[in-house]
């Protein structure tokens, strides 16, 4: 644990990425290879399944901290994050270079971490309350950060593969491709990860492509006729895996949800085995797709009802193959893959699956008046893509671009904020925007990025010394400050006060021209949501 | 506040009627009593100036040729107007004091900035038994606890010489007045190298030289060659941060030394490769160690964390309340 700790330490207090890969590759190569596969795991961004909640170490952090409720409340507020909060504020008898008996990572999981799931709350306390006050503080932060969720330590899957194939010497696609999907953290994964046996079980995704987005416009691609366009789709991206007779469908969060559209899976059991496609998942009806919060709502459900299956029919559009005849296809050229693709999906004469079509446009001008249309057809944009190009891995600029469209945007002001996380866990960062209905504001966005860092600071002193209350960590401040807010789609919802929810709202700028009253109002954004609606309706 | 108390915060700083001075004054004043040489407790343009003897040469240093010091020792009594007072160390920097001011039979403190650990560079706080204790609460949160210094010291040298072996600089930002002359003290008992320092912590070093404290020996990181510097520790003020004076030290790691580095989104935010817990304030134990041993039943805070330390005291039975003053937290 103290080496695991002391790589934490290096990740956490460098910026640059080769110091980063040089600290997993040092700690790699010396590290036991269970503690090596733990490590890799936490790294990656895998988190157990829960123990112990919030709520229970704030309550225990309150008995042992012996100090008022407020104060700690207080101190969280201005740290941000509980595992640290606790780390600080618990009576420690140890000093930070403690010479106590390293218990190594894979002992921490195995032996203490994963037991808890099964015992009494008494229990859980007991060994929780005793590891705040034995260890030291980089040690007992660390513990908390794994009891609480992820470590958020500024590693990308990406950055971990890379010191990996380093340390491995091995090709990084290779074990990006072992690293994805389900597997146990042991020696023996280790192992096979080093002998390049990788973690190939039978349903192991590939890692997905993904497009860069298109700033300007496609002039500087080149020839029209060198690019594939295709609508880009709003619904999840999966990949279908089809081999030894079974189909797992996978999401790009890299959850199994083969079970959550059963239709899918069905059509694709029809299949010739052995192969792999990449596509999205859309709710869709009478020959159009239906906006994502349909799709939502799918998702949202613990059961799936008959009448969920019917009210909301999900759909799997094919953008690419990536297996096919149980062999690797995805160095061959988009070309290829995509003739190869159709052909193997009019073998299954599906309407459940079928093809991403091309955008037939002659030019890029022509495209871009088809680009218009976007919003109408219940789509983001354009997606286009390489002929020539092979499918990478991660994201890779220059082969597969997105051209979205231009978002919705309006202007909110400012009612609530709370402290971010990681690098900005002890700034206010997270808001929550409101417009008008008559004379009150009503809460409608959250948002989390689109400001400087030079922004942030500034607004989170204009927070602190702005605040109306404090609700825990969150505070309520005057409203005073204007955003202009940008989003991609606008539906009704009953669980918000407002009646909507918007997609992706993300904050342009912030608008120090405008005062509260001359932000947007409720109505103005119902009618954005009626005239989507009716539109949709219309082509 | 009662018109009765003996010192009140004013627009130019905290106010002794009784005495006709101001403590720490941020505007021009007559009679001005300091209790250390920092910029927002030392502003030019005031009539006279009274601060404690070892404080003097950091006093004249930074103030305007031939402005008026009285040098005072520390315990060495005063009359001023209708009070009588008398300086204390509060081992914050070199010369730092408390201010103790008599009048009418009841005793004031004010505390200026203050910390309770050791340091080799300045006299050790000294407890004043009083009536109203005013003091600072830069860092009045629980989750402020400062690490044995002696421990930091140990952690600042190891991260000097893993950087050394690969061949690096290590610059290290620290307030140019007292903060960058403690870690040349503590380090003195670790080893006996020659560090670099920034010009403005080598003015403020030969002060401290000239009071006999004992430090490693410093020298100017005035050459752009930067293979002078591989291996080096260099101390610098963190205004020199990002400046292209740093553009001489080739490969380096940089370290920043400060209580604020306890908490982890200031380490990261501040954009340094290390962040090393060593602060001349007081911490929170500390804070209130300082409140019980003074005796004092009334207690009022100047700068930093005022209102959650008010409240605590509040519910744990004391007389506290906040005094609005223009000190800075930085440090």
């Amino acid at each position: 644990m103290q080496r695991f700790a002391e790589l934490f330490e290096s990740l956490d207090t460098t910026t640059s990425t080769r110091a980063k890969i040089g600290a997993m590759s040092a700690y790699f190569r010396v590290a036991e290879p269970s503690d090596a596969a733990w490590a890799t795991y936490v790294l990656i961004g895998r988190r157990l399944k829960r123990s112990v909640g919030p709520a229970l170490l704030r309550q225990w952090l309150r008995e042992e901290a012996q100090l008022p409720e407020w104060l700690i409340e207080e101190t969280y507020g201005s740290i941000g994050d509980l595992a640290e909060t606790i780390a600080l504020l618990v009576p420690n008898e140890s000093t930070e270079r403690a010479l106590h008996a390293d218990v190594s990572l894979t002992e921490w999981f195995n032996a203490r971490i994963l037991p808890l799931a099964n015992q009494s709350v008494a229990e859980r306390r007991q060994h929780i309350v005793n590891w705040w006050h034995e260890l030291p503080y980089r040690e007992c932060f660390l513990v908390n950060k794994l009891l609480t969720g992820s470590l958020r330590v500024g590693v990308s899957r990406s950055l971990v593969a890379r010191a990996l194939a380093e340390c491995m010497d091995q090709p990084r696609v290779q074990i990006e491709r072992a690293l994805i999907g389900e597997w146990d953290p042991g020696a023996e994964f280790w192992r096979a990860l080093s002998h390049n046996e990788g973690n190939l079980h039978v349903a192991q995704p590939y890692p997905f492509f993904l497009a860069s987005p298109l700033e300007g416009g496609p002039g500087p691609l080149g020839g029209r006729d060198d690019w594939l366009a295709e609508w880009k789709w709003d619904g999840i991206r999966g990949q279908i895996v089809r081999r030894a007779g079974q189909c797992t469908l996978w999401s790009r969060g890299e959850e199994v949800i083969t079970d959550r559209f059963p239709e899918i899976a069905r059509a694709a059991a029809a299949l010739a085995d052995g192969c792999v496609l990449d596509g999205e998942v859309l709710a869709w009806e009478g020959g159009r797709v239906l906006p994502f919060a349909r799709l939502q709502r799918r998702i949202g459900r613990s059961k799936l009802t008959p009448k969920i299956l019917r009210d909301i029919p999900a759909r799997f559009l094919a953008y690419d193959l990536l297996e096919v005849d149980g062999t690797d296809w995805r160095r061959q050229p988009l070309l290829e893959r995509r003739a190869r693709l159709a052909t193997l999906l009019e073998r299954t004469d599906s309407s459940v699956l079928g093809l991403s079509p091309e955008v037939a446009a002659p030019s890029w001008d022509a495209l871009a008046a088809l680009r218009a249309e976007a919003r109408s057809r219940g789509v983001e944009g354009l997606m286009l893509k390489s002929w020539q190009s092979s499918y990478g891995t991660g994201r890779q600029r220059g082969a597969w671009w997105k051209w979205k469209i231009d978002p919705f945007v309006f202007d909110g002001v400012l009612l609530y904020a709370a402290p971010g996380h990681g690098r900005r866990s002890n700034l206010y960062t997270d808001y929550t925007f409101g417009v008008w209905l008559g004379d009150t504001l009503v809460p409608v966005a959250k948002a989390y990025s689109g400001l400087t860092d030079a922004e942030i600071r500034e607004l989170d002193r204009w927070i602190r010394t702005h605040t109306r209350e404090k609700f825990g960590i969150v505070r309520s401040v005057e409203p005073q400050q204007v955003f202009e807010l940008a989003y991609e789609g606008i539906a009704s919802s009953a669980r918000h006060k407002s009646g909507i929810a918007l997609r992706f709202p993300r904050i342009v700028r912030w608008r120090v021209d405008k005062v509260a009253a001359e932000a947007d109002t409720l109505p103005a954004l119902r009618q954005v949501l009626a005239t989507q609606q009716a539109d949709s309706h219309n082509v | 506040m009662s018109s009765a108390d003996l010192i009140t915060a004013t627009s130019r700083g905290l106010y002794c009627a009784a005495g006709g001075f101001y403590i720490d004054p941020w505007q021009p004043v007559e009679h001005a009593v300091i209790t250390h040489a920092h910029g927002d407790h030392l502003r030019a343009g005031s009539a006279g100036y009274i601060t404690a003897l070892p404080g003097v040469g950091l006093a004249a240093q930074r103030l305007p040729a031939g402005a008026p010091l009285v040098p005072l020792a520390y315990g060495e009594a005063i009359d001023l107007g209708k009070t009588r007072v008398t300086l204390h160390p509060a081992g914050h920097i070199l010369g730092s004091s408390q201010v103790r001011i008599e009048h009418g039979g009841e005793v004031w403190v004010v505390s200026g900035d203050y910390k309770r650990d050791r340091d080799p560079t300045c006299e050790p706080f000294e407890i004043v038994p009083c009536d109203v204790f005013i003091s600072e609460a830069t860092f009045a949160l629980p989750a402020y606890r400062w690490p044995p210094p002696g421990m930091v010291a140990v952690e600042i040298l190891e991260w000097w010489r893993a950087n050394a072996k690969r061949g690096e600089a290590s610059v290290l930002f620290a307030y140019a007045l007292g903060k960058a002359q403690r870690i040349l003290a503590e380090l003195a008992a670790l080893t006996d190298e020659t560090v670099f320092v920034h010009g403005a912590v080598a003015a403020i070093t030969d002060v401290y030289r000239g009071r006999g404290i004992v430090m490693l020996p410093d020298a100017a990181a005035s050459s752009s060659d930067s293979s002078q510097y591989s291996g080096a520790l260099i101390l610098a003020p963190p205004g020199a941060a990002g400046s292209p004076w740093m553009k001489r030290f080739g490969e380096h790691r940089t370290g920043f030394c400060s209580g604020w580095m306890r908490v982890r989104g200031d380490r990261r935010r501040g954009g340094y490769d290390r962040g090393f817990v060593l602060s001349d304030h007081a911490d929170w134990p500390a804070l209130l160690r300082t409140f019980r041993e003074s005796g004092a039943r009334r207690i009022l805070l100047t700068h930093g964390h005022t209102d959650t330390l008010c409240r605590y005291l509040r519910e744990q039975g004391t007389d506290a309340a906040a005094l609005h003053t223009e000190y800075g937290s930085g440090e």
